[in-house]
């Protein structure tokens, strides 16, 4: 599980996140390009899952199972929801929705790793 | 537009970091009964009661009305009377209760955003309704 697309994911999310932050402080609803900014963070969050589900089937799936796919789960939907959420807000609470978001992504990727280590909850 | 001021600004994210925290409740109380439920069962039972209250609370604050507003208003109370209490049975006696709650330790393995999100819930319940008492009139 641990593999590169990992860190890019974690580095494209905290980065989206300071730059939605950004808008945030400056005072911007969440316009076009932060929709775009989600879509492709979102587009290498689907390129990790479906990594770490063909290293489920080819080097066997961690012991908490449930519990790793039910992350991976959480880390698909997240920012389709957070989007949902934000988009309907056009001030800068609609945009601090997506830093909350980006935020938890890393969390989860981390979380992710343990659970395929076998570390403790 | 009486209650809508509770979704919107601030309320936004509210409700945003109330779904994350509903939604990750939900998965790990799911995961822990249905897998390994005879292990703890009371800390599982809490779990789940804890999932279910930042459900209860994360929808009642997103909808507009005052049957809501209430509802909120509890959901908020017990999750604080729960995150302090868990947080001081866990604090005083850790041996005898599995780390296994969002509430353990005030919530410290989540960043003890456990223990200030219900406090923001309440203060925000509050500051909407002296808003939308004023747009009233």
């Amino acid at each position: 599980m641990i593999s590169a697309v990992n860190y890019v994911v974690i580095a494209a999310s905290l980065a989206y996140a300071a730059w939605a932050l950004l808008a945030v402080v400056t005072n911007r609803p969440p316009r076009e390009p932060y929709v775009i900014g989600a879509g492709v963070v979102e587009l290498l969050i689907v390129i990790m899952t479906v990594v770490a589900v063909v290293m489920m089937i080819v080097d066997g799936s961690p012991d908490e199972t449930v519990t790793f796919v039910g992350y991976l789960f959480m880390i698909l939907v997240i920012l389709p929801l957070a989007l949902f959420w934000a988009l309907a807000e056009k001030s800068r609470w609609g945009t601090s929705v997506l830093v909350v978001a980006a935020l938890v992504v890393p969390v989860l990727v981390v979380r992710l790793e343990q659970i395929w280590e076998g570390a403790p909850a | 537009m009486k209650s809508e001021a509770r979704t919107t600004g601030p309320g936004r994210l509210l409700v945003a970091v109330y779904a994350v925290f509903a939604l990750s409740a939900s998965a790990r109380a799911g995961v822990q009964i249905v897998t390994k439920f005879g292990d703890a069962p009371l800390a599982y039972l809490l779990s789940a009661l804890s999932a279910a209250v930042y459900v209860v609370a994360t929808v009642a604050l997103a909808r507009p009305g005052d049957t809501a507003r209430r509802v909120a208003l509890v959901a908020c109370t017990v999750e604080l009377v729960g995150v302090l209490g868990v947080g001081a049975f866990t604090t005083l006696d850790p041996g005898d209760f599995p780390e296994d709650t969002v509430w353990s330790l005030f919530g410290r393995g989540y960043g003890f955003v456990p223990l200030v999100l219900p406090v923001l819930g309440l203060l925000w319940l509050w500051h909407t309704r002296r808003k939308e008492a004023t747009h009233n009139g």
